[in-house]
This record gives C-alpha cells, sequence and structure tokens, in this order.
C-alpha cells in the first residue's frame, strides 16, 4: 500500500499525519520552519511565496485558534485565504462531503486545509483529489487520529530547546485516549528516534494496545515525571470531566495535573508543553503554565512557522 | 424439463461423496446420480466437464433490502446475485423497513420473491415488535407466514428480562432464535475492534467482550429456557470458545461466521478503508485464525455471506460515518474455496460450511445432492479465477474490501427446481 | 571553456568598489555564493555596518516549477534597511530574477536610500530589465550549463568559478537559474 500522502516521486503531496513520514521529510519541515520563524520576526511579515494560490480552511468541527493560525500562516505566505464553518453550512443542508470538495475543486482551489470531526475524513479527501495533483490537503486534525501539524511544531518546540531527539525523555500526560495531538506526538518523537516516550493517565483516559505505539506506560504521575526532559500536557475535554471516565475535573487534578511539585521531579530544566487552550487547575497549575520552564507561548509562535513551511513545500511539491 | 449433468466432478457434502458421475433430473428433483433412471430421456444435456456439481450454497444472512430500502438493492437485483453466486436457498434477517414483525409481511416478502423464481427465500422473523426489544413478536403466526427463526438482526436488546422471556416462548413451540451477541454499552459509537489499529487510527473501539459478555448472558438463558439458540456472525476467539464449551455441555446451540471474517483482520482497514467497516468488526489476526480453525473442526457450523449491499454514497464517507456491510452472495462460494484450500481441506469438507450444515441450520430441504433432494445445483469451475469487480457483480451493493481483487470459483451454471436460473 | 580566476575577479570588484561605498553603506549577500562574495567585499572594503545575507527562496518565482529547496537558510539583515544605500551582491547574474526576488525581499525590511548591485560574472541572458554597476567580467555561457561560485573551506576560502551541467530540479542547485 503506497502512503498516501506522498506522491509519485516519494515528496510530501498531503500532510494528512506523522505516521509513517519519512524522517528527512520531518527535518526539512522543522529546518524550513525555521527559516520562517525569522520572518515572524520582520516588520512586514510576510514572503510572496504562495501569491496566486487559494487556501480553503475547511473546518467541519470549529476551532477559531487552529483556523486563525492556519490562516495567519497562508497569509504570511501571501496566499488568498477563504474560511469555511462548514458544520454550519452546507452540512446542515445535506451535501456531502465529497460534494463540498468538488464544489470547490472547481472554485480552482490550491489547498484544503480541513478539519473534522471524523477520524481519517481527510485520507478520504485526499483520496478522492488524487487525479488532481496540483490539489494538496493539510490534515488540521481528524476526530482522535492525527493533528500533524501540531504534532511537527512540537517536535520543532523540543528541537528548538532540547536539540538532540536521541537523548531525550518525553512525557505525554492525561487524555490520551481522545488525543489526536498526543497521537501526532509519539510518531514524531519515535520517527525521530526518541528513545524513552512516555504517557501518563489513569487507564480510562489511555487507548488499549497503546504501548504498541513505542511508548511507556505510566499510572503513577511521580513516576512518570521522574528524569524528563520535556512533559507535555494533554487538554482534557470538558464533556470527559465528569462521567464513565473521570469523577471530576479537581480529582483528575490530584492526580494527574501539573504542579510545581510534581515538576520538582522531572530534570531541573525540562520544559512544559500544552497544545491550548489551556484548562488551569485541571491539567495544569497557574504557577507552572506561566512559570520559567513553560514554553507554551513560544510553542505559538512555532506554531505559525512550521504550517508555513508545510504550506508552502506542499505548494512547491 | 428433464436434465442430464454429465462428465461433472460431482461432490455431495452431506455423504463426502466426491467421484465424477452423472446426475439426472426431472419434475425438479434429482432422480438419478450415477446411474441415469429407466427409460430418462434428457430434454437438454449440460456438458459439466472441468467442473465441480455440488449442491446449490445455503446462506444464512442475506439482505435483501426489500421493503424499505430499494435504493441499496432490491429482491431482483439481490436474487440474480444469489443464483449468480451460486447461492440457492438464503435466510434474510428481519431489520428491514418496516421490520419482518407482522405476518402480512413476511407473505408478501416470500410472493414477490416466488414469483422472481430465483433462489428460495427463507425469511427470519423479527422477535420483537419493531425490533424494539420490548414486545414479543407473534411468533406463532409468523411462523405458519413461512418465518425460519427469530432474530434481532443487529439490533441491540439491553432488556434482558425480555430475552429470558422470548427465549421461554420461542422454546415452548420449539421455535430457534437467531442471536448476534454484542452487549449494546460496551460497544457503544464503537467502529472497529478494540485493539492495535483502532487506537493507530484514533477509531473507537468495540472491545471483545462485547461480544463474549452477551453470549454468556444468552448461553446462561439457553440453559435455564432450553431455548435453541444460533449465534450469528461471531467474531472473536473467546466467543469460539464458549461456543464449544457450550455444545460439549450439550446446549442446543450453533453458530456461524462471515465468509469476510475468516479472512480479513483489523490490519486491513489500512488507511481508513471505509469497506472495512463491517458488523461486527474485523478482529485481530488471533482472532480471525480462531474463526478459520473453528469453522474447519465444526465448532462453527456454518459460513454466511453476510452479504450487506450499502449504496455508494454511504460508503463515501469517513470511516466512522460510513454505513457498516459488505456485499456477499457473489463472494461466498470463492472465499469458501479460499478458506478450504489454505487449510488443505478435501472439497467435501469445505463445500460442507455453505450447503448441508447452513441447510441444518435452516432446518430446509437444501444443501444435499442424492436421488430424491430438490435439484438446487450449483457448477461451478474451481480453478477459474474471478475478478471481483464493480462491473461484474450482479447485486446492487459493489460494497467489498474484495474489490480489484481476483478469488477462484467462478459459477457457470446454477439450477433451482430443476430449473436453470443461471449461466455465466 | 576557460574560466577566469575567480580571486582576481574579487580584486577587480574591490578596486572597482572602493570609491562608491559610503560609511553608511550596507552590504547584502544573496546566499550561498553572493553571500561568500559579500564577506569577502566587506572584510576587503573595510565596511563598519555588520553584512546581511538573503536566501531569496521565499521570494523565487519559480515554486510550482522547482518546489522549495531543501535547505533554506533564514535572511539576515542586521540593520536598518530604511533610508540607507545598500550594495547587493551576487556571484553570477544571468537571468535577473533572482536579483528581482532580492530586491522584493529587501523591499519587506524597509525603504532603502538606493541599491547597487556588484556582481563577480555576469553571463548575459536577462529576462528582467536589470544591469550590475560593478561587475567582475563578462562572459559568454552556453544556455545548457550553470555557472556556479564554489568556496575551497579546506584551502583558506579561496573562490572557484565552476561551470556544470543543467540539474533537473534547478532550484537545488547551487547558483541555479541566475
Amino acid at each position: 500500500m503506497r502512503n498516501p500522502q506522498l506522491n509519485a516521486h516519494g515528496e510530501l503531496q498531503h500532510l494528512l499525519t506523522i505516521e509513517g513520514l519519512p524522517r528527512e521529510v520531518i527535518v526539512h519541515i522543522l529546518d524550513t520552519a525555521g527559516s520562517f520563524v525569522g520572518i515572524t520576526e520582520r516588520d512586514v511579515k510576510k514572503v510572496p511565496i504562495l501569491r496566486g494560490k487559494s487556501v480553503f480552511n475547511l473546518f467541519f468541527e470549529n476551532s477559531t485558534r487552529t483556523r486563525t493560525t492556519f490562516e495567519i500562516a497562508a497569509k504570511r505566505l501571501s496566499a488568498d485565504v477563504i474560511n469555511l464553518n462548514i458544520n454550519t453550512s452546507s452540512a446542515a443542508k445535506g451535501e456531502s462531503l465529497l460534494d463540498t470538495i468538488d464544489n470547490l475543486s472547481a472554485m480552482h482551489a490550491d489547498m484544503f486545509v480541513v478539519r473534522h470531526a471524523s477520524s481519517g475524513a481527510p485520507h478520504l479527501i485526499a483520496r478522492h483529489v488524487e487525479g488532481h495533483p496540483h490539489l494538496h490537503v493539510v490534515n488540521a486534525g481528524d476526530g482522535r487520529h492525527a493533528h500533524p501539524t501540531q504534532g511537527l511544531l512540537d517536535l520543532y518546540t523540543l528541537r528548538h530547546y532540547k536539540q538532540d531527539f536521541t537523548r531525550l525523555s518525553v512525557a505525554v500526560v492525561g487524555d490520551v485516549l481522545h488525543s489526536r495531538v498526543a497521537r501526532s506526538l509519539i510518531h514524531g518523537l519515535t520517527t525521530m528516534g526518541t528513545p524513552d516516550v512516555r504517557v501518563v493517565g489513569p487507564k480510562t483516559l489511555l487507548p488499549e494496545g497503546v504501548e504498541k505505539l513505542g511508548v511507556r506506560v505510566f499510572h503513577d504521575m511521580n513516576e512518570g515525571m521522574k528524569g524528563c526532559d520535556a512533559i507535555v500536557m494533554l487538554r482534557l475535554q470538558n464533556e470527559r470531566m465528569k462521567g464513565p471516565l473521570l469523577p471530576s475535573a479537581q480529582e483528575f487534578f490530584k492526580s494527574y495535573g501539573l504542579t510545581a511539585e510534581k515538576l520538582a521531579l522531572a530534570k531541573p530544566d525540562a520544559i512544559v508543553m500544552h497544545p491550548g487552550p489551556m484548562n488551569r487547575g485541571v491539567e495544569i497549575d497557574s504557577a507552572v503554565a506561566d512559570g520559567p520552564r513553560s514554553v507554551i507561548l513560544p510553542q505559538v509562535t512555532f506554531g505559525i512557522a512550521v504550517r508555513m513551511a508545510v504550506m508552502a513545500i506542499l505548494a512547491g511539491n | 424439463m428433464k436434465i442430464h449433468i454429465a462428465h461433472g466432478r460431482v461432490v455431495d457434502p452431506k455423504s463426502g461423496g466426491d467421484a465424477k458421475q452423472d446426475v439426472y433430473i426431472e419434475a425438479g428433483r434429482i432422480t438419478g446420480v450415477g446411474a441415469a433412471p429407466t427409460g430418462f430421456k434428457a430434454g437438454r444435456v449440460i456438458d459439466a466437464t472441468g467442473l465441480v456439481v455440488a449442491p446449490g450454497l445455503v446462506d444464512l444472512s442475506a439482505r435483501l433490502r426489500e421493503p424499505g430500502f430499494e435504493y441499496k438493492a432490491t429482491l431482483e437485483t439481490e436474487l440474480a446475485a444469489a443464483v449468480a453466486g451460486g447461492v440457492t436457498s438464503l435466510a434474510c434477517p428481519p431489520d428491514t423497513d418496516p421490520p419482518l414483525d407482522e405476518p402480512g409481511l413476511v407473505e408478501m416478502l416470500r410472493h414477490s420473491a416466488r414469483s422472481l423464481d430465483l433462489a428460495h427465500v427463507h425469511p427470519v422473523g423479527a422477535l420483537t415488535a419493531q425490533l424494539a426489544g420490548k414486545r414479543l413478536t407473534e411468533m406463532v403466526l409468523l411462523t405458519e407466514a413461512g418465518c425460519v427463526a427469530f432474530s434481532q438482526a443487529d439490533v441491540a436488546m439491553p432488556d434482558t428480562q425480555v430475552l429470558w422471556r422470548a427465549m421461554q416462548y420461542a422454546a415452548t413451540f420449539g421455535f430457534a432464535l437467531w442471536l448476534r451477541p454484542q452487549d449494546e454499552f460496551l460497544a457503544r459509537d464503537g467502529v472497529a475492534h478494540d485493539g492495535e489499529v483502532a487506537t493507530r487510527l484514533g477509531l473507537p473501539g468495540i472491545p471483545s467482550f462485547a461480544e463474549t459478555i452477551a453470549m454468556e448472558t444468552m448461553l446462561a438463558l439457553v440453559r435455564d429456557t432450553g431455548a435453541r439458540v444460533h449465534f450469528q456472525r461471531l467474531s472473536t476467539a473467546r466467543g469460539v470458545e464458549l461456543l464449544r464449551d457450550a455444545k460439549a455441555e450439550g446446549l442446543p446451540v450453533t453458530g456461524d461466521v462471515s465468509a469476510h471474517h475468516v479472512h480479513l483482520s483489523e490490519m486491513d482497514i489500512g488507511y481508513f478503508d471505509s469497506h472495512c467497516r463491517v458488523i461486527p468488526p474485523f478482529r485481530s489476526a488471533r482472532d480471525r485464525d480462531a474463526l478459520r480453525a473453528a469453522l474447519a473442526d465444526g465448532t462453527l457450523d456454518a459460513l454466511c455471506s453476510d452479504h450487506a449491499p450499502v449504496d455508494e454514497d454511504a460508503k463515501l464517507l469517513p470511516f466512522a460515518e460510513a454505513e457498516p456491510g459488505a456485499t456477499g452472495l457473489e463472494l461466498l462460494l470463492p472465499l469458501a474455496l479460499k478458506w478450504g484450500t489454505e487449510m488443505k481441506l478435501p472439497l467435501a469438507r469445505t463445500l460442507g460450511t455453505v450447503t448441508d450444515r447452513p441447510a441444518r441450520i435452516l432446518g430446509a430441504e437444501a444443501g444435499q445432492l442424492a436421488v430424491g433432494q430438490p435439484a438446487d445445483l450449483c457448477l461451478f469451475d474451481p480453478h477459474a479465477m474471478v475478478r471481483i469487480s464493480a462491473d461484474t457483480l450482479k447485486s446492487q451493493g459493489r460494497n467489498t474490501p474484495y474489490l480489484g481483487i481476483e478469488l477462484p470459483g467462478r459459477v457457470r451454471c446454477t439450477l433451482v427446481g430443476g430449473r436453470v436460473v443461471y449461466e455465466g | 571553456m576557460q574560466l577566469p580566476d575567480a580571486e582576481q575577479l574579487c580584486t577587480s570588484l574591490v578596486s572597482q568598489l572602493r570609491a562608491q561605498v559610503t560609511p553608511d553603506t550596507a552590504i547584502v549577500g544573496i546566499v550561498t555564493g553572493g553571500a561568500w562574495l559579500a564577506e569577502r567585499l566587506h572584510r576587503e572594503l573595510g565596511l563598519t555596518t555588520p553584512m546581511g545575507t538573503l536566501d531569496v527562496s521565499f521570494y523565487r518565482d519559480d515554486l510550482g516549477r522547482s518546489g522549495l529547496k531543501k535547505q533554506v537558510l533564514p535572511s539576515q539583515v542586521p540593520f536598518e534597511v530604511e533610508g540607507r544605500p545598500l550594495l547587493l551582491v551576487d556571484d553570477v547574474l544571468y537571468t535577473g530574477r533572482t536579483i528581482r526576488a532580492a530586491m522584493n525581499e529587501l523591499f519587506d525590511y524597509g525603504r532603502p536610500a538606493r541599491i547597487d548591485l556588484a556582481v563577480l560574472v555576469d553571463r548575459g541572458g536577462r529576462e528582467l530589465p536589470i544591469a550590475a554597476q560593478f561587475c567582475g567580467a563578462r562572459l559568454d555561457v552556453p544556455a545548457g550549463k550553470i555557472l556556479v561560485l564554489e568556496r575551497d573551506d579546506a584551502a583558506g576560502g579561496g573562490l572557484v568559478l565552476q561551470l556544470s551541467a543543467q540539474r533537473r530540479k534547478p532550484s537545488a542547485a547551487k547558483g541555479a537559474g541566475k
């Protein structure tokens, strides 16, 4: 089975998932993102590389935050950006996903940035546009499956602060079961040769057979923190805080919230990451989120550069 | 018309017979195997050189989608598909719209099927009204109308009190219940086997014990009520073990498995192939291997097509949103042959899983090739490969993970009641 | 064909430029060959303003044809562009498209007082109305060949001109399409 995100020359045609991405492709994206970080610090934060291209942000699931970062990235590349929140328009009228794609393709779209509540939706779209080599699909988060640009920006952040992946211990903490962020980061870390990737959480929030992804499983957060170079806290969705998976947000915080005391068990220079938006007092204590080890805001800045890099590389292939 | 089938390799799974013989048919029945009945004068001679002459296939689960879902398939297309696949008798589950919960609906369905004069259709009646799991259907009247058993199809029946009473009532009259065991709550929102692949792809999982917990509940009720229960489309290694133990205990239970499930596993989902969205989900390779072995050793009684034609639009969706099901009538024979070859079984035993073994569960006069039996026959070339493609499938459902793949076993001729209903 | 000695051309450029630069002049080299040359000129001319480098990959007009090259270096312009005279430096001037891209990028940093262009070699073949004010040599190079500047870092950083065959992906080759 051919990797559906690579073209016949082995180049990136779509970005659907980090799983199966060749290491050199990841390095290329991270390196290119490095060049874009400089641009975001200039007065004119814009380069003309995607001038005349149309980037469609297709958000079948609402996420103002992610959509905004893609929008800024595309605009900084001088692309024309069209935002469509489909859950409120065509889908309500019964238009199918692929009909929507056909319509937008006819408007000469060059790139689709897709966010969808169903795992695999971007794969379906990529397969559907197979006959259009100039059309690129970027997965902006699908169900529980993948959020590759988030995974890449996490990798960028780790490389920025810790340089060498092959000596790192990274703990991913919280709701791994529902987290596309966790899956993408885990695949990215294992591809980059990270020797110690851990997931930390209660059994209700870890998926069946998660260790097959190449991670070590911890249920005791104190154990999971020991010797870590980086801690990635996952967002806990409101609707999961009370119910069959967890009794309460307070109890979750007691066992798995990142506090200064728990952080002290990690390496002294360990960094703290979070994909945002944070639930302060649920998965992370404010003192840690705003503390000197937190790199949560730089992650946001890097996120734009990484998305610019992905779009620039795709448009060039 | 009197028909003489000449020079074929005649296989009768019931007796284990497998020899080059001729078969003689008159008045809809087999009147001679080997030697011609005295004074037999054929109106037609079918040359079966190089072909296997076997009993027509008996399929315990084929959705015909009528009434209610004619945009997915119709009786006409699906019964044409059945005979093109060598299937001459089939049982259809009650999950039509409306469900088969009234004698009138059953009579109408049988009438329409009879007027097409293709494969024999044996309706399975709804166990509860509207399949809602609350009120029993008129099982006696439904049986009179032609129902061979009672089932909830894939609709859950969470109220075990109703299930218990349904078993008691059915046992009173000796009716069989055909149940697919699945705990509704454990399977909620699930779309794939709760294992490695679902974890990797981020698909909500259905754990194996969703099947076995429901099965253990059912077995406890069988033990108490004595109801005859046929477990449909088992999917797990543990489920097979439970069935084996129950049979050893002497409980009146049987079981089947779908033809896709003895070949495919969760790994075949690949990159979200919605053709692999089926019920129950494809499970681990270990489960699949247990199903294959259990079918060979007789723990599982039959192989069924689990034919579920789905319209293309319903499959062109993200995996979890795609409608579950695979087309099966035309794949049953090829997939059975593939399994039998891989298991190194004699042809008669392979064919037994799709002929006399299911016929016994169905309680119908079918699945045997012997003098006096109805002349429902399937003539096929066991070595010719068939390429499964949207263009060649007769079924309105073109949904199968085997699309574009070559499988062994080409049906050349199908007879129902002594009449040639398909030639290919 | 016989290629001129890059070191000699370099010396000639320095002497052409010496009278023209002001204390305010900032020098900007285009990655990779132009940046090496700019480094040399910056040192020999004794300029005090730190030099800049541009990687014009994000400003090129052939992305759709050639893709984004593997290693894009961050551009560095460590001085105020607004109102300053700039000396833009590249190794080989060919179609003029790279210079167009570089000027566009420079304008994203501010409005310079003026931009002069210095190149080691002008090989003709212009596709845009662009000319070098300072030029080491004019050379006729066959259209199918690419002329690049190489730096021998092992032997003290000496500059050498080299001719090579056209690559399939011009953007992947150093100094391509200039």
